[in-house]
């Protein structure tokens, strides 16, 4: 088959089998194209979609941005399940086989240091949400409206509603300090636990579905043997506190690791990663 | 190569896997390589990747209906000025209700 080459992700040559029924991006089974001791996963895709043109184009489409980052995403978790893959970015494209090939040889050096440094390896995300009644109306999509639907009940003098009012921002600001104390709190420990660890920013409740509104948005490298521990820790802060929610996504490719290490204090990474710069390279 | 071991059952992933989520590793992260085919995803007029949130196009995103950024207080402040004024009108109004002719009409 004719067409371009998409690549999914490099990795070390592996034995185990990919699921027979996995897809890429265009319905075509991904292959592995090999170059020394490096993989590179890629599947055929036909130029009149994946042409410079028409990729920007169905980028601005929603629907078909969805199913390309569901079937890139896809094919990484398979490679994840069995070797530890360096993702690339969503639409990495090249002409034919020997270009993916020049590429690999280009950048074998970098390829195996970032390899040897993810390796058995993955990524797991956190995030923490605090629930007000504020955030929930938000989030739910309600018109900012004036009074009418506050479910306290109905103040019967000036002085009762200005009381009430009161007592709902206190307890508002009450719930965020705790909320950022607790997440403080919580990332310092996951940290500790992880060999590298990224803050990203807040996701937009419109966008994810997420009730509440999201204060913490955290991905940890944790090595694989210690990936059960790592997720029972984060089970139990589930209860914790009240008002504030905890949620646990896993195990990704260390998508949030691939990139390059930079400057010299980047490598215990405990500090709040620059997600812009991690996935940058040189 | 070191063969994986046991790993906790996925969390949040699969198909079910948060559209944010998703885009937000395939989209921002992952290793940056150009391609034979150039596409630099930060020229993309996607509102999405400068917000962080992947909608579409602005102007797409508004035919979607979805215009939230420009009455989210967190991403504009035209929205935090109008929600602090509505706040304040709403407030005024409660009050004049509740205690006609204690409330100064314009804010001092």
């Amino acid at each position: 088959m004719t067409g371009l080459r998409y690549v999914y992700a490099v990795c070390r040559p592996f034995d185990a089998a990919l699921q027979s029924q996995l897809t890429g991006v265009a319905g075509d089974p991904p292959r592995l194209l090999a170059y020394g001791d490096l993989v590179a996963v890629v599947s055929h895709v036909p130029e009149a979609d994946f042409g410079e043109e028409a990729l920007r184009t169905h980028l601005e489409d929603l629907d078909w941005l969805t199913a390309t980052a569901r079937a890139h995403q896809q094919v990484v978790d398979a490679l994840t399940a069995v070797t530890t893959p360096l993702p690339l970015r969503l639409a990495t494209v090249f002409r034919d086989d020997s270009g993916v090939r020049l590429m690999l040889e280009e950048r074998a050096a970098a390829f195996r240091r970032t390899l040897d440094r993810l390796d058995g390896r993955v990524e797991w995300g956190v995030k923490v949400f605090v629930e007000t009644e504020r955030t929930e109306r938000a989030g739910a999509g309600a018109e900012p409206s004036a009074a009418p639907d506050r479910p306290a009940p109905r103040p019967v003098s000036g002085r009762d509603y200005l009381r009430q009012r009161r007592r709902q921002s206190r307890a508002d600001d009450d719930l965020w300090s705790r909320a950022e104390e607790f997440a403080t709190g919580l990332h310092a420990e996951l940290s500790g636990r992880a060999d590298d660890a990224r803050l990203h920013a807040p996701q937009n409740p419109r966008l994810s579905g997420a009730a509440g509104r999201n204060v913490l948005n955290a991905a940890y490298l944790v090595r694989r043997d210690a990936s059960e521990e790592f997720v029972e820790r984060v089970d139990r802060t589930k209860d914790d506190a009240p008002g504030i929610r905890v949620e646990l996504t896993g195990p990704w490719a260390a998508y949030s690791f691939a990139g390059e290490e930079t400057g010299a204090g980047a490598a215990d990474g405990k500090k709040a990663g620059d997600g812009k710069k991690a996935g940058e390279e040189s | 190569m070191t063969t994986p071991s046991r790993l906790p059952d996925p969390y949040g992933q699969g198909q079910s896997a948060n559209l944010a989520d998703i885009l937000e590793r395939v989209l921002d992260k992952g290793v940056v390589i150009a391609g034979d085919i150039k596409i630099n995803l930060l020229d993309i007029e996607l509102l999405t990747i400068k917000l962080r949130l992947v909608v579409a196009s602005v102007d797409k995103a508004k035919e979607m209906g979805i215009d939230w950024w420009e009455s989210d207080p967190a991403l504009s402040s035209r929205a935090r000025q109008d929600e602090l004024t509505r706040e304040n009108a709403a407030l005024r109004e409660r009050l004049r209700e509740l205690d006609p002719g204690r409330v100064p009409r314009e804010a001092p």
